[in-house]
């Protein structure tokens, strides 16, 4: 991006410039491209959920229509009047109205309602089970970083020994086994055959009775009813981060600022987390951004399994039983809460490498 | 160029002449050298082996038997039997045929599509690279496997083709943007500027000097994309999105789980060997592209 260059040597606008400078200056803004990008991505993602409801041969909405008009013999008003209820999408207009209506209501946060509990709108079935899924997966996905880059650079000091080669393997392995397999392996063992665990009273959010307050209680109760989840995305996420830091460890070790430090007489454990950590865990910084869409993707399949009730398995249930609003509605809410998560991730990581913002 | 570098030298001008086939088979042979390329080769041949005689050597029924439910392994059933009483070992050895062809035919796809438009991306440049890296952004965001469910929750996925096309469709972003990064280093090549003098337009640069120079990416990159495709199958049919009908490791899965076999006593092996035949399978395919890229780019093999 040219405009990148320009912007870095003129930091001030001044106001009488005609609008498109200002635009063209913004456009080279590392921040304003990447917001930009990002509330393309929640319209364009809006997009593809009304082409999937509405455009779509057979599409849910005339189906239902359909099926109210030819088996209960609703008149066409009702129907549509029903159906608008549920998909906020109101099909008696004409079809580029209805895309407009619908992108409205999706901006002011109506999602339509659920088909199997009708009168309960979607957002908020949404707001209820959204908050677990974020917990777990938070914090699977941190301690698994945290976790693997602390076993990553001590794979790369001890190079080639005994440890490495066996933290190696374990890596590789776990790296390999995909979340929703490793969670089945988890009830089979720990909960069946060996019965280290009770798997069933694991299963929910929260105990029958727990109130949600701030008592110990409460986070003792929630983390026991997450603990099989966390531990699912920690494993199967940790053997990436602990590769990927190792190599990244490596090669910041070969940096002659490194051996300049050591020459210099520093510690090792400065060197260590001052010079190499720093330089190494930057570019999995950017990983971690893929990796949390990943996590909450794999929380789809995971979730279930365990029988979590969090957002992941509200999806699964309404997919088994074509609750089609329902199911829209947690697509996009989940894509928002991805999109938003990356936006931070990337802003974070401009501001600890400046290199990022005049360079992509 | 990286594969003439590790070529080794006896290998006849022929090869040059004739690039596809003795390519190939030159790579073959490097592989087999390669003793991890050689494992993951081994396995995956004896997948593809079993997918097509297997079912003619391993007979047996698998229609329903209420009086031999979840039994243990023995000399009649190696593997036990399911929640039907089926046999699991014949149904393992028929289930792996249409997750293979299914899994290649969806690779070939993503790899086609992701080949021509980062090609054509980094070699036109402009508004249009910047619209087909945007869109490839915007897929990628949106996480993959509730990408595919939704997809496939909406589109009634009524046969294996559409199934390959669902799969592509939503997995041809990564391997898009590391063909885009290649070409555009291959652009600046002097083959690519004195083609270009000689005006021979973009499609033949592209098609008949870019691409086959970076053959050995692109297959590097369609044994990964198969292996995705293979994981996303067995999503959709874990879901239970795909027309649960036929003996389909994806299906038993779907079946152990949803029937609650998980918690029945001698039902182990019949939950376990669906998992372990998929993950051997990926683990082969796995073996087979890491050890390609160490013999394409010698860069890796000293780490």
């Amino acid at each position: 991006m040219g405009t990148a260059v320009i912007e870095g040597t003129t930091p001030r606008l001044s106001t009488h410039r005609r609008p498109w400078h200002v635009l063209a200056a913004l456009g080279g803004n590392y921040v304003f491209r990447r917001i930009g990008k990002a509330i393309f991505t929640i319209f364009f993602v809006s997009t593809l959920t009304f082409f999937l409801v509405r455009l779509l041969p057979g599409n849910p909405v005339e189906v239902f229509i359909q099926q109210q008009v030819g088996q209960y013999g609703f008149s066409y008003e009702d129907a549509a009047n029903q159906a608008r209820s549920l998909y906020a999408i109101d099909t008696t207009k004409p079809l580029p109205l209805q895309y407009v209506d619908y992108l409205s209501h999706v901006a002011r946060g109506d999602l339509g309602q659920s088909v199997l509990s009708p009168g309960v709108p979607v957002t908020r079935i949404i707001r209820a089970y959204l908050p677990w899924t974020i917990f777990s997966v938070g914090t699977g996905l941190l301690l698994a970083f945290t976790f693997g880059i602390g076993f990553g650079m001590l794979m790369a000091y001890r190079r080639g020994s005994v440890l490495d080669n066996a933290l190696s393997a374990v890596g590789s392995i776990l790296h390999s086994i995909p979340n929703y397999l490793f969670a089945i392996m988890l009830v089979v063992f720990l909960g069946v055959r060996l019965k280290w665990l009770p798997v069933t009273k694991m299963r929910g959010a929260l105990s029958s009775g727990q109130h949600v307050d701030w008592s110990l209680a409460f986070f003792r109760d929630a983390f026991f009813h997450a603990s099989l989840p966390i531990a699912t995305y920690m494993l199967t996420g940790i053997g990436a981060w602990m590769l990927l830091m190792k190599s990244s460890t490596l090669a910041a070790l070969d940096e002659d600022y490194v051996t300049v430090a050591r020459a210099r007489g520093l510690s090792n454990r400065r060197i260590a987390v001052a010079y190499v950590g720093r330089t190494a865990i930057l570019p999995l910084f950017a990983q971690l951004t893929i990796a949390v869409g990943f996590v909450v993707g794999g929380s789809f399949l995971v979730e279930p399994i365990f029988v979590y009730q969090g957002i992941g398995y509200i999806l699964y249930r309404s997919i088994q039983q074509r609750d089609y609003p329902l199911m829209q509605g947690i697509f996009l809410m989940i894509t928002i809460s991805v999109v938003v998560a990356n936006l931070l991730a990337d802003l974070l990581y401009s501001r600890l490498d400046p290199r990022i913002r005049s360079a992509g | 160029m990286a594969q003439m570098a590790t070529t080794p030298d006896t290998v006849p001008a022929s090869v040059v002449a004739r690039p596809t086939t003795s390519r190939g088979a030159a790579t073959l042979r490097l592989l087999l050298h390669n003793k991890v390329g050689a494992a993951g080769f081994a396995i995956f041949l004896f997948f593809v082996l079993l997918a097509i005689f297997g079912p003619l050597i391993v007979s047996g029924d698998t229609t329903t038997n209420l009086t031999q439910i979840y039994q243990a392994p023995s000399s009649r059933h190696i593997f036990g039997t399911d929640y039907e009483g089926r046999d699991v070992l014949v149904q393992i050895v028929r289930g792996g045929r249409s997750i293979m062809i299914v899994g290649a035919l969806a690779a070939l796809l993503s790899t086609a599509i992701a080949v021509t438009f980062g090609a054509l991306s980094a070699f036109i440049g402009g508004w249009l690279d910047s619209l087909i890296l945007t869109v490839a952004d915007v897929v990628l965001t949106i996480p993959y496997i509730i990408l595919l469910g939704v997809l496939a929750a909406f589109i009634k996925l009524s046969s294996p083709i559409l199934l390959a096309f669902i799969i592509a469709a939503v997995s041809w972003p990564t391997l898009l943007r590391a063909v885009r990064a290649q070409v555009l280093s291959l652009k600046e090549r002097e083959y690519i500027e004195a083609a270009r003098m000689l005006d021979l337009g973009t499609p033949y640069i592209i098609f008949r000097e870019v691409i086959p120079n970076m053959m050995s990416y692109i297959v590097i990159n369609f044994v990964i994309a198969m292996t995705s495709a293979i994981y996303g199958q067995i999503i959709l049919y874990f879901l239970g999105l795909v027309p649960l009908a036929g003996d389909n490791w994806g299906l038993m899965i779907n079946l152990a789980y949803t029937r609650g076999a998980l918690f029945f006593r001698n039902s182990l092996w019949y939950i376990l060997s669906p998992i372990l035949a998929i993950s051997l399978l990926q683990l082969s395919l796995v073996m087979i592209s890491r050890s390609l890229e160490e013999i394409f780019n010698p860069r890796l093999r000293e780490g």
